[in-house]
């Protein structure tokens, strides 16, 4: 078996499929660079991210894919399932060898498989689309951290630019470590040390803009409100609003808002 | 000042929140000038409460002070509660700053009758206005609509909003009569049928190709809810007059409301009955069928058999009384037979009728489609692995799936609320 790794990116996953072809690699096992063991006994193939290579695989799958599948296969990438670029190769591969569209073939593994990871990617872009909660600074920034399941920010970066074109935002993956800030312009990727404080809205009371406690006092009691205890069903709401998205929703944190002085 | 907010959010949610219609979804209103918000596209459900319910929108009352008496409500007159009012400022400012924090996809206003209905529908008008030329706010707006209201306030809702509604209440016209002595089912079809109208030719003037586009009339249409279970309405009833709203009124969607005991009206059932939630789960169920599975009423419920199962699925329920239709070839039969498979949905039916163009699918595949396999299999002409298909009887089918899902079931077909 041959282990070709690449860098990480999506170019560069792209630019390790036109390696397979133009090596005619075959039992290959695509590996990112940070997912990669060195192995004492076998050599890996290090594919070079080339912008030339990676752009004849995404436009020749242009010819092969209607646009919702090339999606597909952009988000099934973002899901950084261990394993899921040897899924891909063998979608693309299919795609490629077969004379008609392919991408409606279910009973075919990779395209199944394919198909469902996207669909849990977009499933999550959805989530965080609802799940951001924007704190407003002093300085009229809102910004807001989140910790998605998959690496969602670059599909979401494009609602919140036409949702909020009148203010600025920032979105931290702090799992990923990397965001997205919009200055009412153009959205750019940013690396930052985020302090934890910050995290859960526990920062100094002067951070913020004025208004932003007794907002997300609002929020809370707004949420408290609407619930119905005759119908109390927590199995549900779990379902709905998993824990492990709790850490970063304002109405989740009715203890812990911004630092509250009491009088 | 703050803490007075505080606490009429707390009231004036709190009394809206009976109100089940959270929907943000089916308008075409585009951030098209540098403002705030987009409502384009499909809901966002932002939170769900414990109840598991999805919160998408700031629902509010404007006040809770009314001028009526319904029995089912508690804002009525008679109920001793407290009362608020919020200013229209205020629910510009709620508005603005929870949709700026992503918080909610927008505002969902209702309000007690106060003075009269006109007095009512123009300060919400009002406020949908400010939202709109104001505050260039282009988020979800769904303004419930005042029976009663002129038809010059309706229209002007309908370039605010993007969704209206008038609540039917009741499902039949007895059971408004017993509890709402003070409203009249002519006075909310009047307005219904005034939207259905207004939107229809809207749709028109977007349709005609003319220089200046013309404004939007309540883009994602209108809805309307009614409570289950207050009176002794059946099953049938209910379905019939959703259909018709369906049918007649071009209505997007009916919504159905447990009756949650708030009273001790003797017309009504005591406080501590259990809210009917299955059996509103049920009419959800039959209500998809209708719109979406290409089922008729009758099919699902009829005169002399007027109630749903609470047991199982409406879906189901119409398989077993209908075996001779099955079982099915999935690799031959149309999509709209496939569609009515029990534990097939619409879209593992799509997956279906796409992939099978290029296999002759097998028991494997629909494994891992997804697919409910543990009810299919009784519905199907296919191999299917430890399973001998046999001449079983709708009661013997039912019992094995019955018992196959326990888990999942067994707690709600108890008509007592699990209390945990």
């Amino acid at each position: 078996m041959q282990t070709v790794v690449y860098d990480g990116s999506f170019e560069g996953f792209l630019s390790a499929v036109f390696d397979v072809y133009e090596y005619k690699l075959s039992d290959v096992r695509l590996v990112p660079e940070y997912r990669h063991q060195p192995s004492m006994f076998a050599a890996p193939h290090f594919v070079a991210n080339d912008v030339k290579h990676s752009d004849r695989v995404w436009k020749g799958l242009e010819k092969k894919l209607t646009k919702a599948a090339q999606e597909q296969v952009y988000r099934s990438f973002l899901s950084e399932l261990d394993g899921i670029e040897n899924i891909l190769l063998q979608y693309i591969q299919y795609a490629f060898a077969s004379p008609i569209f392919m991408e409606e073939d279910y009973s075919h593994n990779a395209v199944l498989s394919v198909f469902q990871t996207a669909k849990k990617v977009w499933r999550e872009k959805h989530r965080m689309e609802a799940f951001v909660r924007f704190q407003k600074t002093a300085d009229g920034l809102y910004y807001g951290i989140i910790e998605p399941d998959y690496n969602v920010l670059p599909l979401i970066a494009n609602h919140f630019t036409t949702r909020y074109a009148d203010q600025r935002w920032m979105i931290y993956d702090a799992q990923r470590k990397y965001g997205m800030y919009y200055d009412l312009d153009t959205v750019i990727t940013i690396q930052i040390q985020f302090s934890e404080e910050m995290a859960g809205g526990k920062g100094v009371a002067s951070v913020y803009d004025e208004g932003e406690e007794f907002y997300q006092q609002l929020w809370q009691q707004y949420f408290k409100s609407v619930n119905i205890p005759a119908r109390k069903n927590t199995k549900l709401h779990i379902q709905h609003m998993p824990r492990r998205y709790w850490k970063y929703m304002t109405e989740k944190h009715i203890a812990q808002g911004p630092s509250r002085a009491k009088p | 000042m703050n803490e007075r907010v505080l606490e009429k959010l707390s009231i004036l949610a709190d009394a809206a929140k009976y109100d089940v219609s959270c929907s943000s979804s089916g308008s075409k209103r585009k951030n098209e000038n540098g403002g705030v918000g987009n409502a384009e596209g499909m809901g966002i459900c932002h939170a769900y409460t414990e109840d598991g319910r999805c919160v998408s929108l700031l629902k509010i009352l404007l006040t809770n002070h009314c001028i009526f008496d319904c029995a089912y409500c508690v804002s009525r007159k008679s109920n001793d509660v407290k009362r608020a009012a919020f200013t229209v400022q205020e629910v510009v400012d709620l508005t603005m700053n929870f949709y700026r924090r992503n918080y909610i996809e927008g505002l969902f206003l209702s309000s007690g009758i106060f003075k009269d209905p006109d007095y009512t529908m123009e300060r919400l008008v009002t406020i949908a206005k400010k939202l709109r030329t104001e505050e260039k706010f282009n988020g979800y707006i769904h303004l419930k609509t005042i029976p009663g209201a002129s038809d010059t306030l309706m229209k002007q809702a309908g370039l605010y909003a993007d969704r209206l509604s008038v609540n039917i209440e009741m499902p039949t016209e007895l059971g408004l009569k017993l509890l709402a002595p003070d409203k009249k089912r002519e006075d909310m079809i009047r307005p219904m049928t005034f939207l259905k109208n207004e939107i229809i030719a809207n749709k028109e003037e977007q349709k005609a190709v003319v220089k200046v586009k013309a404004p939007l009339f309540a883009p994602a249409g209108q809805s309307t809810q009614m409570v289950i279970g207050a009176t002794n309405e059946t099953d049938w009833q209910v379905l019939k007059l959703s259909d018709g709203f369906y049918k007649h009124m071009n209505l997007k969607r009916v919504y159905y409301s447990g009756y949650v005991p708030i009273s001790n009206d003797s017309r009504l059932p005591a406080i501590g009955t259990p809210v009917p939630m299955v059996r509103e789960n049920r009419l959800y169920q039959a209500d998809w069928l209708l719109r979406f599975y290409g089922f008729t009423v009758d099919e699902i419920v009829s005169p002399d058999d007027p109630f749903l199962d609470m047991q199982i699925d409406p879906k189901l329920n119409w398989a077993l009384r209908n075996l001779h239709q099955f079982p099915v070839d999935i690799n031959k039969a149309d999509l709209e037979v496939i569609k009515r498979i029990p534990g097939i949905g619409i879209q593992s039916a799509q997956k279906i009728w796409e992939a099978r163009k290029f296999k002759t699918l097998t028991w494997d595949h629909l494994q891992k489609f997804n697919i409910a396999t543990s009810r299919a299999k009784y519905f199907l002409n296919m191999k299917v692995q430890d399973f001998v298909p046999k001449d079983y009887t709708p009661q013997q089918i039912k019992n094995f799936i019955l018992s196959a899902s326990q888990t999942k079931y067994a707690a709600n077909h108890s008509p007592q609320l699990h209390l945990f």
